[in-house]
């Protein structure tokens, strides 16, 4: 081969620029139409009940207020209480940050057993837990609220936390276990011959492998729990009920005028921590989704 | 003093799958015991049996004296190197190595000075730091070694630690593993499917394929009077001549006769092999047939044949010609005015000849 460039190259490289350039715009396009209605969630929250009235849904606002904020967070009725938000956020956190910590932990140990101290029946066993991913979230209400019952946590917090981790370790477990199948199993052989056991195999060799998984797991299940709602509004009561469950009672219960600013401030808080999470940790996202073996 | 290691009756099977079949191994302290055999054929699985990595289905395995036969592997006394080397890969070299210490609580003053005196001797004191993801092919197989070395067990057991490795790497860490063995005067079994590693490498070979042990003898034993047709063909490079004859007896022997293309056969009169059968295959290896004149001894016999195939070699010529249907592979010397297509005196050397039955594979002599 030579370095003398080719006049096809560089014609055919002009026209690489061009398509390039065109998958941008369309690109930008596409990202356009999907930021749209968080604009109009934007801008309608910070406007005043006069301007969405008045002016049109898609301008910005004149002057922003961030009364609808507040009334959001701190004020506004979720049926006869009207305390806002806040109490049913801080619910949300306490239940979801267990419920993933504990299903994640689960998928790993279980991802770790499947993928690697084949036994007999872990097959079947797999399959069945990769079948309860399959399962629509209907059919399990109600013998789940019976089985609340019976444990005595209905209708509490950590009743809603017990629900979210069963319903999680079918997904926990199908990402750690496909995730550490592509290990190879000579390293627990290795570690076995070095006089390391079950539990110290795993903390020792398998977890610090994991934090792709563990990011990938964490997102997936943050946005589950967090944004449940049925779940939420069948096993909850009065003072447990999660965030979504408040929204939609702020949405659904306000007499009188509609007040959109203030439903749209809601929504957004509501939906903040699922943002945030993306924000902090997408880039281990993809990531972790392709993250394919470990190279010995 | 007993064996280091003693195997009997091993059966081994997977669901319904027999892998190996009725193993008996023993090795003596310091023994080099290399398990050969194609792909396939159970040399890992029977070190993962000896390792305690994997349950046998019938027979026992005594380390050190000591049926270990249900012993978990942490407190067989064993250490091991896999193929693929299986180091941890989140731990610096230094911590790979110290891990078993590690985890058998041994105190961290002694586990700094085995660390250091494992590092010294495989001279990788400088990459301690690193991880295995920034070391070379080598140097994690140096790395898996001193894993080994650091934990000084009664039984070393290597899983074709070599093939991962370049040819001229190969070699040199060939040579190093036998200089570490007879400084160490280590026990080892050693698994390869490379049968120039096994020779150069064993004090004893045990030759298998299928899950059945073909041969167990000395390098030299293994070379010289290979047990069956498998072992003859297998060990050896190039490969020993196999070479259907027929037999036929009178009063100063055997008179074999190796038909040729051109219908007059090829006779070779052995003396001292009287109780051939009828039909045989005639084992010879390419360095016993020389040209004429380089060869001298009672029992080499010349023949002109038609050359074939020349090939230098460099130190060696290789010449190939057609005899009872078969190539045969001559080792001359370099010099050989051989040319393809002419004819040249060979020299049979019978000393070493090996005779197997057509059927059953069976060494004869
Ligand atoms: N876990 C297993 N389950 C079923 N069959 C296996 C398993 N491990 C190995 N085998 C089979 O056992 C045979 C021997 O394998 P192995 O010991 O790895 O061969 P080698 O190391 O000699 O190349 C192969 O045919 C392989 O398919
Ligand atoms: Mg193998």
């Amino acid at each position: 081969m030579t370095d003398m460039p080719h006049p096809k190259a560089k014609t055919s490289s002009l026209s690489k620029t061009v398509l390039r350039w065109l998958l941008y715009i369309i690109l930008c396009l596409f990202a356009l139409y999907y930021l749209m209605p968080l604009f109009v969630m934007l801008t309608t929250s910070l406007k005043s009940l006069e301007e969405i009235r008045t002016g049109s849904l898609i301008s910005l606002p004149r002057d922003i207020t961030f009364d609808a904020w507040k009334t959001a967070w701190s004020g506004a009725c979720t049926g006869i209480q009207c305390e806002g938000l806040r109490p049913y956020f801080w619910n949300s956190i306490q239940l979801a940050i267990p419920a993933v910590l504990i299903s994640t932990l689960i998928g790993a140990l279980n991802g770790y057993v499947v993928a690697q101290w084949r036994f007999k029946g872990a097959n079947l066993i797999f399959s069945m837990m990769l079948f309860g991913c399959f399962i629509p979230f209907q059919v399990v209400l109600l013998p789940m609220a019976r089985m609340l019952g019976l444990m005595g946590v209905a209708g509490t917090i950590p009743g809603l936390i017990f629900v979210h981790v069963i319903y999680g370790i079918g997904f926990t477990t199908l990402f750690f276990r496909n995730y550490y199948v592509t290990i190879p199993h000579e390293l627990v052989k290795a570690a076995k011959v070095d006089g390391a056991g079950f539990f110290r195999i795993f903390w020792s060799i398998f977890l610090p492998l994991s934090l792709p998984i563990v990011v990938v797991t964490v997102i997936w299940q943050f946005t589950q729990i967090w944004n449940d709602f049925l779940f939420g509004v069948s096993f909850s009561q009065a003072g447990t009920q999660p965030v979504t469950v408040a929204l939609n009672n702020i949405v659904n219960s306000t007499t009188g005028v509609k007040e959109y600013n203030v439903d749209m401030a809601a929504a957004i808080i509501a939906a903040l921590p699922t943002l945030l999470v993306y924000v902090v940790a997408g880039k281990y996202f993809i990531r972790g989704l392709t993250a394919g073996s470990v190279k010995g | 003093m007993a064996p280091i290691l003693n195997i009997q009756n091993l059966y081994k099977s997977y669901g319904s799958v027999e892998i190996l079949k009725d193993i008996n191994v023993t090795i003596e302290p310091g023994d080099f015991l290399v398990l050969v055999g194609p792909s396939g054929c159970g040399k890992s699985t029977l070190l993962n049996c000896i390792a305690g990595l994997e349950p046998i289905t019938g027979g026992s395995i005594d380390i050190g004296g000591q049926d270990m036969t249900h012993v978990s592997p942490k407190d067989r006394n064993i250490a091991m190197v896999f193929q693929s080397y299986a180091l941890y890969p989140t731990m610096s070299v230094a911590k790979n190595i110290t891990f078993g210490m590690k985890v058998r609580g041994v105190n961290a003053t002694m586990q700094a000075e085995k660390l250091a005196e494992v590092a010294k001797q495989l001279q990788i004191e400088p990459l301690l730091q690193r991880r295995p993801a920034q070391l070379s092919g080598g140097q994690r197989q140096r790395v898996a070694m001193g894993r080994a070395l650091v934990r000084d067990p009664k039984l070393f057991l290597f899983d074709e630690p070599l093939s991962n490795l370049d040819a001229k790497l190969r070699v040199e860490m060939r040579t190093e593993m036998k200089k570490l063995h007879q400084k160490l005067n280590a026990s080892i079994v050693y698994v390869t499917h490379d049968q120039i590693e096994a020779m150069t490498l064993a004090t004893k070979i045990v030759v298998m394929k299928g899950g059945v042990i073909q041969q167990i003898g000395t390098p030299s034993e293994i070379y010289n009077k290979p047990a069956n047709l498998f072992v003859a063909d297998f060990m050896g490079s190039p490969a020993m001549n196999l070479i259907p004859a027929r037999v036929h007896k009178d009063a100063s022997g055997s008179r074999i006769e190796i038909e040729r293309e051109d219908g007059q056969s090829l006779v070779l009169n052995d003396a001292h092999h009287t109780n051939l059968p009828e039909d045989v295959i005639i084992g010879l290896r390419p360095e016993d047939i020389a040209e004429a004149g380089y060869r001298q001894g009672d029992d080499v016999q010349s023949a002109v044949c038609l050359v074939d195939v020349v090939e230098p070699a460099g130190a060696d010529t290789y010449v190939v010609s057609k005899l009872g249907g078969k190539e045969v592979t001559a080792r001359l010397h370099a010099e050989t005015n051989a040319t393809p297509g002419g004819n040249l005196t060979f020299a049979f050397d019978l000393a070493k000849v090996s005779y197997f039955a057509p059927k059953t594979g069976e060494r004869l002599n």
